[in-house]
């Protein structure tokens, strides 16, 4: 049976590192970015099963930008966005109010500092 | 399209047709967003015309002079905060010092703009204003502003630390799981990792504690006669072990300059920008120190020949725990506070920091301290 792919982009090396090592123990195909940039080139030609995103990368606002575009060309596949927005700036988002879910494109938020095995059951939701 | 009104409150008819002009054909586009802004701006000369103005028409943005003739800047922007105006509100500034910084930003003031400003400079700052306008707009939990902004260097100051710890709570984890085996050799990278998190700690403690210190120290006490030359040169022999390390070329030019500081502060600035010159370099590049009077000042000066940076990373750059990231830029370790740390000890003396640079080919960073 085909790997699934997750599309891993942090940039955070020690992020990268732990979350990649648990998803591949896990059985996952990973592909990891440590830029925005990086992912976009990624997703010119690949598509993954599933994309954890940080949300803070080059600019404040890199993984609602990467979200909007595997979105716009692909719905179906499932993002969720890491962050620590709400840590760093004091901004919180709910990202269950019709008013924020329509312009943030993402499934799930996963505030950072997060356990392996929430990471696990959250993506055990969308793949299987 | 959504339209944003931009009130401009200055005396300079000059400023406020050029404002005018810049903003008017401008466009603010966010990649996450199917819509773009544009703006529409409204002018008046002076700070009790923008209050009369404001009680028919309540604008998005204002910018706002500080030196206005009759009502001063300070004075409306209290008046704005007293009536609970919803706007967005930046201070247009010649004289920004600490303290009208200070007061501005617990009175609402969300962005500074010193005087004179680049059409680019302006256009950067109104596309901060208005992503904040947005993410304003867009979250509901925002109301209390004036705590948030308070608290703000709190929580991005917890955030920086809680990240080396999540780093290292993760990497020992592995270890005790035992995830990469039990052959020791298997965690090398692992605790290479954990150790240079715990190393990035100690920075940003101390670079902490210099921010700290700048902030709450009374100067008078410990001001004296400092002669700049020298303490570009201790500043140059503590950063030499990381200039040997890579073969950087490090000088120093300049007269004998004398200037009335605390020496610690002097320490505290070379220090910062001459660290930033060698980390930012190439490995065999270059880096000038110079300090020079000139007319009622003294120049700090610090040169290199680094990964310089883009116009839009330049205007970011002095902003707590910013730092420009870039595939350039990966992997070099920092606090975020360092510019910032600068920035602020020159404003302590009346002075600013002046930056100019070329992505690949070096920045140049100048303190303009005056002579009083």
């Amino acid at each position: 049976m085909r790997k699934k792919t997750i599309l891993l982009a942090d940039d955070d090396p020690d992020v990268i590192f732990q979350v990649k090592h648990h998803l591949e123990l896990w059985g996952y195909e990973v592909v990891a970015v440590e830029s925005r940039v990086e992912a976009e080139r990624y997703l010119e030609s690949g598509c993954p099963d599933l994309a954890i995103l940080d949300l803070m990368m080059e600019e404040e606002d890199s993984g609602f930008i990467l979200s909007y575009r595997i979105k716009k060309c692909r719905p179906d596949v499932p993002v969720i966005i890491s962050t620590a927005v709400a840590a760093e700036r004091g901004i919180s988002f709910d990202i269950n109010s019709p008013g924020s879910r329509s312009w943030i494109k993402a499934d799930h938020y996963l505030e950072k500092g997060f356990r392996m095995e929430q990471l696990r059951l959250l993506i055990q939701k969308y793949l299987d | 399209m959504e339209t944003l009104t931009v009130l401009v409150v200055d005396d300079e008819p000059g400023i406020r047709s050029g404002i005018k002009r810049i903003l008017e054909g401008h466009r603010v586009s966010f990649p996450f967003m199917d819509e773009d802004y544009q703006f529409e701006c409204r002018e008046v000369a002076s700070g009790e015309e923008a209050l009369t103005m404001l009680e028919v028409v309540t604008p998005e943005i204002i910018l706002l002079d500080n030196k206005l003739p009759g009502m001063d800047g300070m004075e409306v922007l209290e008046i704005i905060k007293q009536r609970n105006l919803d706007v967005v509100v930046a201070m247009i500034t010649s004289y920004a010092s600490m303290e009208i910084a200070a007061k501005a930003t617990n009175d609402g003031a969300r962005d500074f703009i010193p005087k004179p400003f680049t059409p680019a400079e302006l256009k950067s700052s109104i596309d901060l204003i208005t992503k904040q306008y947005f993410l304003k707009k867009i979250t509901s939990n925002m109301k209390e502003e004036g705590k948030k902004i308070r608290y703000q260097f709190l929580s991005v100051l917890s955030h920086e630390l809680k990240s080396p710890l999540n780093a290292l709570e993760g990497y020992l984890q592995m270890m005790k799981e035992r995830e990469l085996g039990e052959d020791m050799s298997a965690y090398k990278t692992v605790l290479d990792r954990s150790l240079q998190r715990v190393d990035g700690m100690r920075s940003l403690i101390m670079d902490l504690l210099d921010f700290t210190k700048i902030r709450m120290e009374k100067k008078e006490e410990k001001v004296e006669q400092v002669d700049l030359r020298e303490r570009a040169e201790l500043a140059i022999a503590t950063i030499n072990p990381m200039v040997i390390q890579r073969n950087i070329k490090v000088s120093c030019f300049g007269d004998e300059v004398f200037y009335d500081a605390d020496p610690s502060d002097l320490d505290i600035m070379f220090n910062n920008l001459l660290s930033n010159a060698v980390k930012y370099n190439h490995d065999g590049g270059e880096v000038k120190v110079q300090v020079y009077k000139k007319e009622q000042a003294v120049v700090i000066q610090v040169k290199d020949t680094g990964i310089g940076m883009s116009e839009e990373e330049v205007s970011r750059l002095f902003k707590e725990f910013v730092r420009i990231k870039n595939s350039r830029t990966r992997g070099i370790p920092g606090s975020g506070l360092g510019l910032s740390i600068v920035s602020k000890i020159a404003q302590l003396y009346g002075g600013h920091i002046q930056v100019s640079s070329i992505p690949d080919q070096g920045s140049e960073f100048r303190v303009i301290l005056p002579l009083t």
